[in-house]
């Protein structure tokens, strides 16, 4: 389906991302994802808002990828009763964020499948919602008992480990349910939740040009993705139009994460196959990678280089020729370690037929991003919906069909060549000019949406303008999201000591979903 | 088997200098006697617990195990139970989601112990700050004994930050 075919009326937003912005009513809302759903749209991200300050009670908003763009349905809500159709039935990914957006605005689903609380633990009582416009943003409540009701399973032989939040190595906290015979997995539930910091509260004591640093501290690891998608939904709705220059070293930012990224996770995945080798390797690799980024950005993971209007600062075009030979270097390395990784016997031995997701259940549950792609779905926003400098680049969209640890490894080695053959083209073609322009100032109440393809998947920013180029709303979304709940399909069958491995292949964010 | 081979003498060894101490990121005047510290004598066992952090300090935790920095290369390295640690390692603001789970795990650590907070998030609370569900710095939970600042703080400066932790007073 496209744009031009929603059967409502819509308002196209300016800029070179095509994004319609609706109004629908209660009964079309339920109705019109199902049409959405048989015509093959996605459910990119839902969220809700507060606005009785304003009388117009709620809203609760979804974002949908159509082939060419993205829509934005808003449906207004009555403050008495801010309750709307649940859309679980047609999107299983929408079952946590309409958990999240009760559990901060108290914008409920109608009979949802699933009434747990998912984003409040202790920290404030059932009844508070700290988004709320009327809840000052350092309110404290004394902690609640957090007894949460895990879905448990019975059976003969059949007992549960309770793993986390704390976990044994250098990752992110959160709590994994296995309920298991024997060592293999029959069930597995996450609950995640536990770094809630309150970022979209804080987005909203902050102007249109703060933000973006906490944008690009939503998930660090995906710094540029984000902050780029803050500064496009930004640009969207002050109708800001960013020079070609800047455009292009934004996408030289953005494929530089993706490369420094999947070089760090194909090492991990090496190490928790056993083959500490190509940890050693490859997180060598890596390291060369970001120091050459300290070098020429000044930050080794190019946090705050992007702001609305373009970037902070220029490339010195006296290094694009050391750019050129390093990704020329980088891709040789590679190709040799990819020929050991794949020559290994024991280590695809466990990459292979382990953590299976196949291309039905991922398009039933509407998985995303790179893990689609291993998946054989061939998603890539960069291809479909491309923004300068995509839309000249001609970007190969890695896809394997098997599904597997292995498929979410071939991926990564695709995508690092392909990453590194579109920087050497951006370091070629490179336009002169400047690399920011002026932001004009935001009209109070005007919206802007920014979709960046990430390393991991699709990064969406929604932005609403408050008074004094302040932000009034600010929601965030991670792909993890659409993959958490996939992880938990993966898993089946499987052994438990094979979670860390397919774990690592999705490589999901915490931060990004706890928010 | 002679690719890797191959592959590791081309490599060769890239580990460089390790860093010293600096006395500055010293957050409390020393907590442990000279003599207990003496008998960490550079084998120093790590646990680390992410409290609220945005994964970007966890990148440069990673990083300062890579054959650049080589942290083991000095006796450090990382445990899978507080039991077993004489360091906590804490990233991130502490969420209030986070704030029993980090007490806990300092409280099952053997004394003595020591804390290193790492990042302006655990030094200040950061851009985060305090709010109905950050508790803002480390300190606000557990006692801090160094703590690095940085966005994230570099592998250099995270090292710098438990030698000083471990060093002796001079
Ligand atoms: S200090 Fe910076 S990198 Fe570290 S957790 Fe805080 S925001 Fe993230």
């Amino acid at each position: 389906m496209r744009l031009a075919d929603l059967p409502f009326p819509f308002e196209s937003a300016p800029g070179p991302a095509a994004v319609g912005f609706a109004e629908v009513m209660a009964d079309q809302w339920q109705v019109t994802a199902g049409r959405l759903r048989s015509a093959g749209a996605t459910l990119v991200a839902l969220w809700a808002a507060d606005r009785r300050d304003l009388h117009d009670g709620f809203e609760i908003r979804a974002a949908y990828a159509l082939e060419d763009g993205l829509a934005c349905l808003r449906l207004s809500l009555p403050a008495e009763a801010p309750d709307y159709p649940d859309l679980g039935e047609h999107f299983p990914a929408a079952g946590r964020m309409q958990r999240a957006a009760f559990d901060l605005t108290g914008v409920a689903p109608l009979d949802p499948a699933d009434g747990r609380p998912w984003l409040r633990h202790g920290a404030w009582p059932a009844g508070a919602h700290p988004l709320r416009r009327d809840v000052v943003a350092r309110s404290v409540w004394p902690a609640v008992p957090d007894d949460y009701n895990f879905v448990s399973v019975s059976g003969d032989g059949v007992h549960e480990i309770p793993v986390g939040p704390v976990h044994a190595g250098t990752i992110e906290p959160g709590h994994f349910r296995f309920s298991v015979v024997g060592e293999r997995v029959l069930r597995l539930e996450a609950r995640l939740g536990y770094k809630h910091k309150g970022i979209e509260k804080r987005f909203e004591s902050m102007t249109l040009d703060e933000g973006v640093a906490l944008a690009g501290r939503v998930s660090g690891d995906s710094t540029v993705a984000f902050a780029w998608a803050y500064a496009m939904a930004v640009e969207q709705l002050t109708g800001a139009t960013i020079p070609p220059r800047a455009a292009a070293l934004r996408a030289m930012l953005l494929e530089r994460e993706r490369v420094a990224s999947h070089l760090g996770d194909l090492g991990a995945l090496g190490n928790d196959a056993g083959f500490a080798f190509g940890l050693a390797q490859f997180s060598r690799l890596k390291e060369d990678w970001l120091r050459l980024n300290a070098r020429f950005w000044g930050h080794r993971y190019l946090m705050d280089r992007i702001v609305p209007g373009g970037l902070t600062d220029d490339l010195d075009d006296a290094h694009l020729p050391v750019l050129a030979r390093q990704v020329h270097d980088l891709a040789d390395e590679v190709a040799r370690l990819r020929r050991i990784y794949d020559d290994h016997a024991g280590l695809q031995d466990r990459l292979r037929d382990c953590g299976v997701v196949s291309n039905d259940l991922a398009q039933r549950l509407g998985l995303t991003g790179l893990a689609a792609r291993a998946s054989g779905m061939a998603v890539d926003l960069r291809v479909g919906c491309a923004v300068p400098p995509y839309d000249g680049l001609d970007v190969r969209c890695a896809t394997r069909p098997e599904g597997d640890v292995a498929a979410r490894a071939a991926v990564r080695f695709d995508e690092v060549t392909e990453s590194l053959r579109l920087i050497g083209l951006l370091a070629e073609t490179l336009p002169d000019g400047p690399t920011r322009v002026a932001v004009p100032s935001a009209r109070q109440g005007s919206c802007g949406i920014g979709r960046v393809e990430g390393w991991r998947g699709e990064v969406l920013v929604f932005v609403e303008a408050g008074a004094d180029e302040r932000i009034r709303r600010c929601h965030p979304h991670d792909p993890s999201w659409q993959n958490w709940p996939l992880l938990e399909h993966a898993i089946l069958g499987n052994i438990v000591p094979d979670f860390p491995l397919i774990n690592k292949s999705f490589n999901l964010s915490y931060s990004g979903v706890d928010l | 088997m002679q690719h890797i081979l191959r592959q590791i003498a081309r490599t060769g060894i890239v580990t460089e200098a390790y860093p010293e101490a600096d006395e500055s990121l010293r957050a409390t005047t020393e907590r442990l006697q000279r003599e207990v510290l003496a008998a960490f004598d550079g084998a120093l066992v790590i646990r680390h617990v992410d409290a609220g952090s945005c994964n970007g300090c966890e990148l440069e935790i990673h990083a300062a195990n890579n054959p650049y920095h080589n942290l083991e290369g000095l006796g450090i390295r990382f445990a899978a139970s507080p039991r077993h640690a004489d360091l906590l390692l804490v990233t991130g603001p502490v969420s209030r989601h986070m704030e029993e789970a980090l007490k806990r795990t300092y409280d099952a650590m053997p004394a003595p112990k020591l804390v290193v907070a790492i990042g302006d998030c655990g030094c200040t609370g950061g851009i985060f700050g305090e709010s109905y569900a950050s508790c803002g710095r480390v300190s606000n939970v557990i006692p801090v004994d160094v703590a690095v600042p940085g966005c994230p703080p570099t592998p250099v400066a995270i090292m710098q930050g438990i030698l000083t932790a471990i060093a002796r007073a001079r």
